[in-house]
């Protein structure tokens, strides 16, 4: 199995490294067995195909990144089970498909509790079906919930009931999103068109 | 067009007997077709930047909307100097060893302009970008084209320069990484050629827009080597690495009297580059390193998925190491480039451009652009397949 943590220093030193010049470090691609730090640059170059398009075959993604489509599949594998992915997501345009449904963006000051820090009770909170993404912030609050939900009295219960109650919770702030300009690295509105002519030297 | 007969005999025979670029007559063909996967666009699919568009929008709104001076604002002039001394190893004084132009067009004629007598000779490689020998040929040289071959990746040697250089050979024109072939030339390559310049005592126009787009060694330009910055024109843009295409903006960075000489022509003909490009190349130059990066990174893949289908298929082709297109031979289904482009489009709706239109040891060859989506390459890769277990 592979140690999350040294993976996820070795991935932010490297973007590091790539960042600081116009020219990539020569990129070998060795064959496996040539050595753990090729194997993870490449795997590295990997996760971001997957993040772009998760959709992607094994042989096209073998064939970018000079690689056998079993290859591939096998990485995969290991960082499913490293936790490293931990799903696979459509991105949607909600906007345009009229659904009931609303979000909420949710400020939320908190205490640390004695054992566990902020963790225990933002785990706690992540929990809640409701909430669909959430994050531990610096600055004037300490928790950044979406919550979603059918209508806004929807929301209010899961606030009033739910959420304030929870020991540990000292205030809340609750701001409702009206519109999607982008999503996941996805932008919403534009549409792409290419202006180049069909043949140019 | 109506061809009258009398103003053609009154145009500049010169111009008048210059055949149209090939290039041009295939896009004719392609623009009539429908649902084209055209692997014959030699720019960017990439969109410019967002932080240079947004300094564009807010240049415009700054009001820079006036003339530069005739080499360019001197604020992108220092920039290029720092750029170009620290990515292709030559210090240029940005006062006066500087000149920006539209696009490395302009700059190759009027390098060509500002040097060439009647009865020059300009030595120039082919395959090649489809401006050369024109360009030569309007500023009344005689060109003079060196043929590179697929068995040595498409370089240069010393030795095809010795058996067509003359004592009225006067330039050495490069390109590398190279349009079409993708071929680079490596340090050793070029200290080769560097004796043969500096032993004949040649001068030197080197066209190096591709540079920042190498897959798998890092670029080295031949002004870097001992002896050449003297002799040497270096060329460059913001066309390629930043996808900056339609801005038209190119420099050009040599000995100052080369430099001065350039720029009257410029000033004449031209006054200044557009000064929104301008501001837009500073920002770029600035801010847009992880942008251009992303970007080679996208390009290497897709080299490395175009290479692999084409070994998939049995096409043979040199492994391209810079700009983004790859220069397969189809020699072995007994078609001329020409015939071979044209069946193709016409069966599979693929357009790719005959090697012909690059010079004519270009026969034999196609040039594929990877300057499109992932998503196209694999499409056309599919019908290229079947197009080629039919022939
Ligand atoms: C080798 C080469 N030089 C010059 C150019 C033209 O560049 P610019 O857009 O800077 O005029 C191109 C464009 O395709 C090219 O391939």
């Amino acid at each position: 199995m592979l140690p999350m943590a040294n993976l996820a220093c070795f991935i932010r030193a490297r973007s590091g490294l790539r960042s600081a010049s116009t020219h990539p470090p020569p990129r070998q691609y060795a064959a496996p067995g040539h050595g753990a730090l090729v194997i993870k640059v490449i795997m590295d170059e990997l996760l971001k195909l997957l993040r772009r398009d998760a959709r992607a075959t094994h042989e096209s993604l073998g064939r970018q990144l000079n690689q056998s489509a079993d290859a591939i599949a096998q990485q995969i594998a290991a960082y499913e089970k490293a936790g490293v992915i931990r799903g696979y997501q459509a991105v949607l345009n909600e906007d345009e498909l009229d659904l009931d449904m609303v979000t909420a963006v949710i400020e939320v000051k908190i205490t640390p509790q004695r054992e566990g820090g902020f963790n225990r009770i933002a785990g706690r909170i992540s929990r809640f079906p409701e909430v669909r993404s959430a994050y531990l912030m610096s600055g004037a609050y300490d928790l950044l919930l979406f919550v979603e939900g059918r209508n806004l009295r929807e929301i209010g219960t899961f606030v009033s009931e739910k959420l304030s109650p929870l020991e540990g919770v000292l205030s809340t702030s609750t701001h409702f999103m009206l519109k999607t300009y982008k999503r996941l690295g996805v932008l919403m509105q534009v549409e792409h068109s290419d202006e180049r002519l069909s043949v140019t030297p | 067009m109506n061809d009258s007969p009398s103003l053609r005999n009154r145009l500049n025979p010169v111009v008048r007997d210059i055949p149209r670029s090939g290039i041009r007559d295939f896009f004719d063909i392609v623009s009539t077709m429908r649902d084209v996967i055209s692997l014959g666009i030699g720019e960017p699919d990439f969109d410019t930047p967002w932080p240079v568009r947004e300094a564009t929008i807010f240049a415009v709104e700054r009001g820079a909307t006036h003339y530069s001076s005739n080499l360019g604002y001197l604020e992108l002039r220092q920039a290029l100097a720092q750029y170009v001394a620290r990515h292709f190893g030559a210090t240029y004084n940005p006062e006066h060893e500087i000149l920006i132009t539209v696009g490395v067009s302009e700059a190759l004629d009027l390098a060509l302009r500002a040097l060439v007598q009647p009865g020059d000779e300009v030595l120039y490689h082919e395959p090649c970008y489809v401006s050369y020998r024109a360009t030569i040929l309007f500023a009344g040289g005689t060109p003079l084209a060196v043929p590179t071959h697929a068995a040595n990746g498409f370089r240069l040697t010393r030795a095809m320069l010795e058996a067509r250089c003359t004592p009225r050979t006067k330039i050495l024109m490069l390109n590398f990484p190279n349009n079409p072939t993708g071929a680079i030339m490596s340090r050793a390559d070029l200290e080769d050629i560097a004796a043969f310049v500096r032993e004949r005592d040649l001068l030197v126009i080197t066209d190096e827009i591709y540079a920042e787009m190498t897959y798998d060694t890092p670029h080295t330009s031949i002004v870097s080597l001992p002896g050449l910055r003297e002799r040497t024109l270096f060329l460059h843009g913001f066309s390629k690495a930043w996808a900056m295409t339609g801005y038209r903006l190119g420099y050009a960075c040599g000995p100052a009297e080369l430099i001065e000489a350039m720029m009257k022509i410029h000033q004449y003909t031209m006054l200044c580059a557009s000064s929104l490009s301008q501001k837009a190349a500073l920002e770029a130059l600035r801010r847009t390193e992880t942008d251009v990066s992303e970007m080679v990174g996208e390009y290497r893949r897709r080299r490395n998925f175009i290479i692999n289908a084409f070994t998939g298929m049995g096409l043979e082709c040199h492994r391209p190491l810079g700009a983004f297109y790859a220069f397969p031979s189809v020699a072995k289904f007994k078609l001329t480039a020409q015939e071979f482009a044209l069946k193709l489009l016409a069966d599979e709706k693929v357009a790719v451009v005959p090697g012909t239109a690059f010079g004519n040891c270009g026969e034999g060859f196609v040039r594929c652009a990877y300057a499109t989506s992932l998503a196209n390459i694999e499409e056309a890769m599919k019908r290229l397949q079947r197009f080629i277990g039919k022939l």
